[in-house]
């Protein structure tokens, strides 16, 4: 298990370093820097102090080993349009997307895994067909516009939940159910699938040969084998919700990453962008690496792999 | 009072092409301590019929029986849950695929344990403890430390083993063991089945055991039921099947072993002409007939079991053809 963690977190490491090679070079392919910071009306000698003021006339791995030396004690350098840092920019906005993501993912998960087991269970049944159809309702609604329904029904005419921001819990209401909504479909679909694979399987057969009930059958040797996928989709579903809450975000007018995200790209902001993607890249590799420990200890065959 | 006593069983299967009859009215009684080797190649019926029992068919199979009686209970009215009580615990059953009939995700130990937890008031030490002591009976070194490990680093002989050391976790009074050694190695095989024999003598279960090795039968069978296109065609003692097999199926089965001293090198084992035919649909009279080289017209007729000698019954309308024969 050890050894396993270990290979794991090696693999984990190595595309985190590539990740920031590919988000330092972002950085670097998109255009003279020292150009995009003087700005259009510099003369060329000015330019030529920016470069030299923020050591771009240097050999680019060291700027690079610069670079990751100042982002692994999270300084990201300044914004080049809000002139802040973009340590403080980010932390400011990360609670907010952080706290999203995670109760989406919690209510998508909590919906969509028994519903999946259910339909499995009752495969070919209304409860299976219930299932299945509102898997189609959600894949077919875009984010923004069941966004927008809910605001309508439950912010505007019935007034029980507040139509934006991010000032008490009840804000987080709605954009959660409008994120978590989109991760259902594909987390109960894998969940129903599984479960019907391991159904099907011999050790199911010999779980019920030894008098086991039925709850029993489905929620301790069917559910342990069929959640394994699962995991691994969820850690994937969260990246996802990370970085594509930009929509949800918008919507309800919350300042977070994504919001800030999409603010910076609109504005060639290169240095937020940088670190947006590489802190949002970061938390998908430790996700991952933590959906895998979690699979090995759900699955002993994986140890060894 | 037999333990077990089936009567007029029948399996039926529905398929977009019709209903496949798999099994079409077995019956038999099998007494305390007594093993039937159900014998009969692929697609007979022999493994659905030992589903049937435990009613671990799959849901779209359809049973019905005239009688299905395990001491005394009346199984084919009996409740999913009164079903549950005698299953593990009081009939217990060792499946065809060890590699794949025990579940990946938990201990030998856990699954070892389950079903006397399930059925016994009992607390884990004495359940761990049962577990020990069969996992030695049936041969398996180390046991303690054999329970913390998962199925995966088990060998397809070791869990074989694991399997049968489950199926005596309560004790059962039947044990149907479905094709036990098809998966192992030659040399494994012997082993299980000697275990099995072994078993039963010293626990005095009854024991049914599905197989198509007639070798294997003539050794630990008590009773021979060959079954063939889902009927039984052939019953009796082991001896008297074995001396003297009176339906041509069996015949043709027996032909196709070498035996020891009699059969020489080089010299051709028999074979049985053409195939099994299609249970869908209907099926009249015997159902072996178009393979049959004593077949004549009365075969086509609805055929009953005769009985031929004091413990032997065979379904055959050319008797008097396969005596001139013997």
């Amino acid at each position: 298990m050890l050894a396993f963690t270990l290979r794991r977190l090696v693999v984990a490491l190595s595309v985190a370093f590539t990740v920031s090679v590919i988000a330092f070079a972002l950085l670097h392919l998109s255009g003279d820097l020292a150009i995009t910071i003087a700005g259009p009306e510099a003369s060329p000698a000015q330019v030529e102090e920016v470069r030299h003021q923020y050591g771009l006339d240097r050999p680019l791995p060291i700027q690079y080993l610069d670079w990751l030396w100042h982002a692994a004690h999270l300084d990201f350098g300044n914004s080049f349009f809000f002139r802040e840092s973009v340590t403080a920019l980010i932390s400011e906005r990360m609670p907010v997307t952080m706290r999203l993501g995670a109760i989406a993912l919690t209510l998508s998960l909590v919906v969509a895994v028994p519903l999946g087991v259910l339909a499995a269970v009752y495969r070919g049944t209304a409860i299976d067909r219930l299932a299945l159809s509102f898997c189609v309702l959600g894949q077919a609604i875009p984010t923004f516009c069941l966004g927008l329904a809910l605001i309508i029904v439950f912010a505007v005419n019935l007034r029980w939940l507040p139509v934006s921001g991010t000032a008490t819990w009840q804000s987080y209401v709605l954009p959660s159910v409008a994120l978590g909504w989109y991760a259902i479909p594909a987390v109960m679909r894998l969940s129903r699938n599984g479960m019907l694979e391991v159904l099907s399987q011999d050790y199911i057969r010999t779980a019920r040969a030894k008098g086991l009930s039925p709850t029993k059958v489905v929620l301790k040797h069917a559910l342990r084998n069929a959640i394994i996928p699962v995991v691994a989709l969820a850690a994937v579903q969260f990246g996802f919700m990370l970085g594509g809450s930009i929509v949800v975000e918008a919507v309800f007018s919350m300042h977070g990453i994504g919001h800030l995200a999409w603010e910076a790209i609109s504005r060639n902001d290169f240095p937020v962008v940088q670190a947006v993607v590489l802190i949002l890249a970061g938390i998908y590799i430790t996700l991952t690496f933590l959906a895998d420990v979690v699979n090995a200890l759900l699955d002993p065959r994986m140890r060894v792999a | 009072m037999a333990l077990l006593e089936v009567e007029d069983l029948v399996i039926d299967i529905p398929t977009a092409m019709g209903t496949l009859h798999a099994v079409g009215g077995v019956s038999f009684a099998l007494e305390r301590g007594e093993t039937l080797a159900i014998v009969g190649e692929s697609g007979s019926g022999k493994s659905l019929t030992s589903l049937a029992l435990m009613n671990l068919l799959p849901k779209r199979v359809q049973r019905k029986a005239a009688k299905i009686a395990f001491d005394g209970q009346d199984l084919t009215t009996i409740s999913q849950a009164g079903m549950r009580r005698l299953r593990g615990n009081r009939m217990a059953m060792i499946f065809q695929e060890p590699m794949t009939s025990l579940n990946p995700a938990f201990t030998i130990g856990d699954q070892l344990t389950e079903a006397l937890l399930c059925h016994r008031k009992v607390g884990m030490k004495e359940a761990t403890d049962r577990a020990v002591h069969l996992l030695e009976k049936v041969g398996i070194t180390a046991a303690g430390q054999r329970l913390r490990q998962y199925p995966h680093q088990l060998s397809g002989g070791l869990r074989q083993r694991v399997m049968i050391a489950m199926a005596l976790m309560c004790g059962p009074d039947l044990i149907i063991a479905d094709e036990p050694t098809t998966a192992l190695d030659v040399t494994i095989q012997a082993q299980i089945l000697h275990l099995i024999a072994d078993l039963k003598k010293e626990f005095g279960m009854a024991v049914i055991l599905i197989t198509h090795d007639l070798g294997v039968v003539a050794r630990v069978a008590d009773k021979v039921g060959v079954m063939y296109a889902g009927r039984l065609v052939e019953t009796g003692t082991s001896r008297a099947v074995f001396k003297q097999p009176r339906h041509p199926y069996t015949r043709g089965l027996l032909d196709c072993i070498p035996v020891p001293g009699r059969t020489q090198p080089g010299m051709p084992l028999g074979a049985i002409r053409g195939q099994v035919p299609n249970l869908i649909g209907r099926l009249d009279g015997c159902a072996f007939r178009n393979r049959c080289d004593f077949a004549g017209p009365e075969c086509a007729a609805d055929i009953p079991l005769v009985r031929t000698g004091a413990d032997h019954e065979v379904r055959c309308a050319r008797l008097d053809a396969t005596e001139v024969a013997a």
